[in-house]
């Protein structure tokens, strides 16, 4: 148990999948300018991500064995057909739910977290219950690095920037220094 | 919308609208693995080789692609081709094939890849497809290089691996660690923000030199 805590913990805060491995970068600069889609997205991506690790834990457990030269395509073909599938069922029970969610559930298919995810699983040899694990802390982190930076740039909506930085400049810094602020939970694993 | 000719098919890409720079698009690679000039190229030259190997081949299939299963259709062209750089890099490179790691097999969501195809090579003839794609790789290769060798000199004082400041230079740890990615992108920004800026008023200059009247009189 204590394990997979570990696994939880360290792909939410140490190893954050936004700001230490620069995965998910595209919602993380598009949806982050309110901190309410950010956090939808974010659950979104939680979602996802869960799902995602069952199917690569089926796939690799008893398809991939026989051909392992086929993961990267059968992966990819695998998350957009379920994204596409989890899209007709939301649009099917909960239409209200679909039209909040909007551009961003189709956009999750090409979004790299998820993609990432599933080849960082596989590398690392998880089982069921650790991949399961991952993907919830590799969402959370995903979603507390997108709300983060959605709170910072909606309060400096407000500032006034100098001219030359009103452009992705300033969003690229302050993600610069989220990434620095977060290396210091490195600590929590040498002692 | 306006047709190009082909040398604007080239050119474009390289600068005016370089991928990295100034559409941010392919963020991921260009801020997870240009810490080192090594790992730059070689990201650099697996991301071109996927570009323009998938540009050709959508380009010729264009007519045969029904466009309700297009994106699916490009991204498994596109897989196919990242699967081979992938392996050939594993042959040949094996050390930089181990440090780019997972990064190579994420070229397929690299978002620049698959808007080259849906926006350009599904729509144009073989020969266009292709400048595009060498223009955009290019100015991938450019973005690539010129954020690896600002890490690379700040971070570890070398360049390629040849030390250039000789022993009492005290690296910039941070950037070769993640934070150096996005702020080393983010000064880049800048710098083009500031630059932009003063270009815009010096034209401004030159077309009112005696500034410009507030509320009705200017109209």
């Amino acid at each position: 148990m204590g394990d997979l805590f570990w696994i939880l913990l360290s792909a939410m805060l140490v190893n954050n999948f936004t700001l230490h491995l620069f995965l998910g970068l595209c919602p993380f600069m598009g949806v982050s300018a309110k901190v309410e889609t950010a956090l939808r997205m974010g659950l979104a991506n939680i979602f996802v991500l869960v799902m995602t690790s069952v199917c690569v834990w089926l796939l690799n457990t008893y398809i991939l064995v026989y051909a392992p030269y086929l993961r990267l395509i059968s992966f990819i073909v695998v998350i957009a057909s379920f994204v596409q599938i989890t899209e007709m069922a939301i649009k099917k029970f909960s239409p209200t739910l679909f039209r909040q969610l909007g551009i961003f559930l189709p956009l999750i298919t090409t979004n790299c977290a998820i993609l990432g995810f599933a080849i960082f699983n596989t590398n690392r040899g998880y089982g069921f219950l650790e991949g399961l694990f991952f993907a919830i802390g590799a969402g959370l982190g995903l979603t507390l690095a997108l709300v983060l930076m959605a709170s910072i740039r909606e309060t400096s909506e407000t500032a006034s920037v100098p001219a030359m930085a009103r452009n992705m400049g300033l969003v690229l810094i302050i993600a610069g220094s989220l990434s620095l602020a977060f290396m210091g939970f490195a600590g929590l694993f040498t002692s | 919308m306006r047709e190009t000719t082909p040398r604007e098919d080239l050119i474009r890409g390289i600068w005016k609208e370089n991928p990295v720079l100034v559409q941010l698009l392919g963020l991921c690679p260009a801020l997870a693995v240009t810490n080192t000039v090594p790992n730059a190229i070689a990201m650099g030259l697996a991301t071109f080789f996927v570009l323009t190997g998938s540009s050709l081949l959508v380009s010729l299939l264009k007519n045969w692609i029904p466009s309700e299963v297009r994106i699916s259709a490009y991204i498994l062209i596109i897989a196919t081709f990242v699967t081979i750089a992938d392996l050939v890099l594993a042959a040949v490179v094996p050390l930089i094939h181990k440090e780019l790691g997972a990064f190579i097999a994420l070229i397929v969501v690299n978002c620049m890849i698959l808007g080259r195809q849906e926006a350009f090579a599904s729509k144009r003839p073989v020969g266009r497809a292709l400048l595009d794609a060498v223009g955009t790789g290019t100015g991938f290769m450019i973005a690539m290089l010129m954020m690896g060798t600002f890490r690379e000199v700040l971070g570890s004082g070398s360049i390629m691996g040849y030390s250039l400041f000789g022993e009492h230079f005290e690296p910039w740890i941070v950037m070769i660690l993640p934070p150096g990615g996005f702020l080393t992108l983010g000064f880049i920004l800048l710098a083009f923000g500031w630059w932009k800026e003063r270009h815009s008023e010096a034209i401004r200059v030159r077309q009112w030199p005696h500034g410009v009247a507030s509320g009705e009189e200017v109209a």
